[in-house]
């Protein structure tokens, strides 16, 4: 448990810094950390699903990474055939219920809604599909499709993320014996270890990953690591085909001094901590903690600090709010939880006391016409506890050879997803030219997996 | 404020909104509350014969709802009144002498026997009730006696019976006619020659309301078995405005006076069956889905709309749109229109499209100029109004009529500027031949 934080001793000193576990009161936690979107009762999703008007070539569906036929699954729902619903759904997109979570709908499927345009209330797809696909899988243990004769054609794909399994399941289902490796104990990816809890109760992310596998002809193997107990050169040897869909592995550093001292943290560790935690009161909050970045896992590690009881919360992004990649609903969600905003500063240094972080000084900032960012001199100091790093994460070099093509620190691939090497193709973050999200992901593993088969029984 | 006060067949009520005979009607309790309410009159629950007839004790109502599960029709298998006749003519009577400025007739139905008449009427009378309805169109349980629509669909047997009511009373009749009948006329010209003072129209319509598929029944099931039920509720309006506007506008029965009834649930539908002739209305499924409350929006949107129209009193537009009524032969074939889009209006769902591409005349765009756009090509358009109704957009597609002496570009002719019907059209065989020939 907390395996990734640097060792903080629970017994404060006066001169440490004030971090200290169980701040909240015992049932508090279990309500912070709740479905952000309940599921919607019945009759919810009836009037929800009535209010789709079923459009011509709709625009939803072409928003939707994956093409849902949205207009067809919320018809499904809405004639009482929440089963059928869900089978629409996981044609396009196997992992249809994590997406019914996860998407950032407002800039999806939803910004489109033709009731977005005429009312600023778009249909609730995103809550629709959870209402269809929770259904099915609360009585199906596996998933609506069954497998095509044995093709006798092995594919190797690394990394068990939302792109891996999406395409591991398509490639099982075309025939295909698939072997799924991933570097860690558990699969799922960040849908385990990165989205926000309140994103995935109930262990949704593992229910999926057994979802998915049921199709069979997928194996499993963990704690498998590209370029360190496997690499690539052995698996192109040894299978007929490789989808590489490790993610990014690495973090960005602030390239600050005494980045490496207490307090200072990489966002997405903590948060892997709080997805695996058997007891959120027993992890590390301090009361004045400062954010660095301006995406999603800033949002993420921001609220959940503060649902985790920190006083104080300030997300510190270099430029302008509307410049944020986190979405709009996302920024609200940080603002009605209560997390600060404080937008042109930028890190100038981190102050430490005893080895531990105290405050971090910020430069205030300036877009100037022409996009690029100046600093002004003007410096202010904000106290902190603890400091996260969220300015985006890197791809591991060292995990793959040097034979394939990267470019901007990201494997190159073409339309069909495939890499420089004519047997290996990728997806999912680790990609050029991706949007870093769950859906896209799915989306690449799809289209790769129909790439891989096209080109197996060529 | 306009004044709402009516007199129909000389029986005067505060306003023209009646309930109709059916279960609010049933007890002194209910009419009570819906006088209360503001109710202009009631039509009391069908009475009948002692002993009382007995109702099902499992569902009697069915319903198919839209969205929201909005009640859009409702059926039932319930019989005329279940309580002895002694105690319903003794409330009546009661309720009258408490409310004499409200309409209240009374609903009958007892087998075709003279006799039988004679003594109910006797009885109802010495309620001083403003009048009776004859009850000739329940469909089901009292027409396989013998009663109800089996008489109601007989026009000689409802001349009998309205003949007996009037010889044997003083009181004014009301006929209902049941509308599962092929020509509406026919009974309603029957009433006529019987004495009748007036129809009212309609009672329920022959229905199944759907099946249990678990239970291979039909819904409501009782114990496993349905029967046909009568159908009413907001669904029926068209099909009754129908039968109203069939004897508002039949020379023979033209005059006629008509309680107009079947789906009313706002002002706006009374007004609609007013405008087609109805003296009064009378309602029952709106009051059974929402309380008699619903009867406060009709009066206030009804005379706000008089006074918006400059009527003073409702028998200034009783009646008005009866002489637009017409047989489709006589519609101006010179009249042309063509669908228009509001593009401000317009959020490009594409349901105009997809209508007219796959079911109609292939008269909408989808793209224009390689954007998602809706335009009507006017070179294919029929002005059929079918995008319009499918719009969910109220107002964003309106049907444009064409200028006298314009070209439309659909059949390249100048639209003319007379009127000229299918009787004269040279496409018509039986057209009247030219004095030449
Ligand atoms: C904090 C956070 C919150 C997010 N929230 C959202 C959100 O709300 N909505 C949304 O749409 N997106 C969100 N995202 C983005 C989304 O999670 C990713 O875009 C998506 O998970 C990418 O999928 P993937 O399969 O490419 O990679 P990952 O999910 O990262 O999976 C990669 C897998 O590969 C394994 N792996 C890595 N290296 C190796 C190796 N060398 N050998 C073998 N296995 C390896 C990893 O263990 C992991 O299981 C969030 C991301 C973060 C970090
Ligand atoms: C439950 C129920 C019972 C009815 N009983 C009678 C009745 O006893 N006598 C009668 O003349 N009409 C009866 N009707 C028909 C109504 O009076 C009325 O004609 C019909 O419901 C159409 O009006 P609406 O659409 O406003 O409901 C009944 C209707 C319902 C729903
Ligand atoms: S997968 Fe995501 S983007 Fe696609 S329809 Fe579902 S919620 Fe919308
Ligand atoms: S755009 Fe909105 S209304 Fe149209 S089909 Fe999609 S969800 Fe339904
Ligand atoms: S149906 Fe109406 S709103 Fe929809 S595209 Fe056509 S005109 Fe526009």
């Amino acid at each position: 448990m907390i395996a990734n934080l640097p060792e903080i001793s629970m017994t404060q000193t006066k001169a440490g810094p004030d971090i200290a576990a169980g701040r909240l009161p015992e049932d508090a936690y279990s309500e912070n950390f709740s479905d952000l979107h309940p599921l919607l009762e019945q009759h919810e999703a009836q009037v929800e699903a009535d209010r789709c008007y079923f459009c011509y070539d709709a625009p939803c569906m072409q928003a939707c990474p994956t093409s849902i036929d949205i207009p067809q699954f919320i018809r499904q729902i809405s004639t009482g055939n929440p089963d059928g619903s869900a089978k629409t759904i996981f044609e396009q997109n196997i992992l249809g219920g994590m997406c019914a979570r996860v998407c950032p709908t407002e800039t999806l499927c939803e910004e489109v809604c033709v009731r977005e345009v005429a009312e600023g209330k778009p249909v609730k797809i995103g809550q629709l599909q959870r209402y269809a696909t929770d259904h099915y899988m609360s009585g199906h243990d596996e998933t609506p499709f069954s497998r095509a004769a044995a093709s006798g054609k092995k594919v190797a794909v690394v990394g068990a993320g939302p792109a891996g399994l999406s395409c591991a399941h398509r490639l099982a289902v075309h025939g295909h014996e698939v072997t799924l490796f991933d570097a860690r104990d558990k699969a799922g990816g960040l849908n385990e270890f990165g989205i926000a809890s309140y994103k995935s109760v109930e262990n949704f992310a593992q229910r999926e990953v057994d979802f998915v596998l049921s199709i069979g002809g997928i194996e499993l193997k963990t704690g498998m690591r590209l370029g360190d107990n496997i690499d690539l050169a052995e698996l192109r040897a040894t299978f007929d085909a490789v989808f590489l869909s490790i993610g990014l592995g690495g973090v960005n550093a602030l390239n600050k001094e005494n980045e490496s001292h207490n307090g200072v943290l990489n966002a997405v560790d903590y948060i892997s901590d709080i997805r695996q935690a058997d007891e959120l009161s027993q992890l590390p909050v301090g009361r004045n903690i400062v954010v660095i970045g301006g995406g999603m896992t800033a949002v993420d590690i921001a609220v959940q600090k503060k649902l985790l009881g920190a006083d104080d919360v300030t997300i510190v992004y270099r430029r302008e709010q509307d410049r944020m990649n986190a979405s709009k609903f996302e920024q609200e969600l940080a603002q009605t939880t209560g997390v600060k905003i404080l937008t042109n500063a930028q890190p100038h240094a981190l102050v430490t006391e005893n080895g531990h972080i105290s405050s971090i000084e910020l430069e205030r900032t300036v877009s100037l016409a022409d996009g690029t960012l100046n600093g002004t001199g003007e410096i202010l100091s904000l106290p902190a506890d603890m400091v996260f790093k969220a300015v985006g994460q890197t791809l591991v070099r060292d995990d793959l050879d040097a034979t394939i093509a990267l470019e901007k620190g990201r494997i190159v691939v073409d339309a069909d997803r495939k890499t420089s090497l004519d047997d290996v193709w990728a997806g999912g973050d680790c990609v050029l030219g991706g949007e870093d999200l769950t859906v896209t992901a799915v989306e690449d593993g799809k289209i790769a997996a129909e790439s891989i088969n096209a080109a197996l029984n060529a | 404020m306009a004044d709402l006060r009516t007199n129909f067949i000389g029986i005067k009520s505060t306003n023209p909104f009646w309930l109709a005979s059916a279960p609010p009607t049933d007890k002194e309790y209910n009419v009570v509350r819906a006088f209360k309410a503001g109710w202009g009159g009631v039509v009391w629950k069908t009475l009948g014969e002692d002993p009382a007839i007995v109702n099902v004790n499992g569902p009697r109502y069915g319903a198919i709802h839209g969205k929201d599960r909005q009640l859009i029709g409702l059926n039932n298998i319930e019989l005329i009144t279940d309580r002895p006749l002694e105690v319903n003519l003794q409330e009546i009577k009661k309720v009258k002498r408490d409310w004499p400025d409200r309409a209240l007739v009374v609903s009958l139905m007892v087998p075709c026997e003279e006799a039988n008449w004679i003594n109910i009427l006797k009885r109802v009378e010495d309620t001083e009730a403003d009048g009776v309805e004859l009850n000739f169109g329940c469909p089901h349980g009292m027409s396989e006696r013998g009663m109800g629509s089996a008489v109601g669909q007989v026009p000689e047997y409802i001349e009998m019976v309205t003949r007996w009511v009037k010889q044997h009373s003083r009181m004014p009749c009301i006929v209902k006619l049941t509308p599962n009948i092929t020509d509406v006329r026919k009974p309603a010209e029957a009433a006529k020659a019987g004495g009748a003072d007036a129809v009212s129209l309609i009672n329920t319509i022959n229905s199944i309301m759907g099946v249990d598929l678990d239970e291979m029944s039909p819904s409501p099931s009782v114990d496993g078995k349905g029967a046909h039920g009568g159908y009413c509720g907001p669904a029926v309006k068209p099909i009754a405005l129908n039968m109203v506007a069939e004897i508002a506008r039949d020379p023979a029965t033209h005059g006629l006076p008509i309680s107009g009834i079947g789906g009313i649930t706002t002002w706006r539908d009374a007004a609609e069956f007013m405008a087609l002739g109805a003296g009064s209305v009378q309602v029952c499924t709106a009051a059974m889905t929402y309380g008699f409350k619903v009867v406060e929006d009709m009066i206030d949107g009804l005379s706000d709309w008089m006074d918006q129209k400059g009527y003073t009193s409702v028998d200034q537009f009783v009646g008005n749109a009866v002489p637009n009524v017409s047989d489709w032969q006589y519609l101006n074939l010179n009249y042309i229109a063509k669908a228009k889009i509001d593009q401000d209006l317009c959020i490009k769902c594409g349901r105009c499209h997809i209508a007219c591409e796959d079911t109609s005349h292939q008269a909408i765009t989808s793209m224009v100029n390689g954007e998602r756009r809706f335009e009507v090509i006017d070179e294919e358009c029929v002005g059929c109004n079918l995008c319009v109704n499918v719009c969910p957009v109220e107002n964003c597609i309106t049907m444009e009529p064409m200028a006298a002496g314009s070209i439309d570009p659909r059949t390249k002719q100048v639209v003319e500027k007379g009127y000229a019907n299918w009787t004269t059209h040279p496409n018509n065989p039986m057209a009247a031949k030219d004095a030449a020939e």
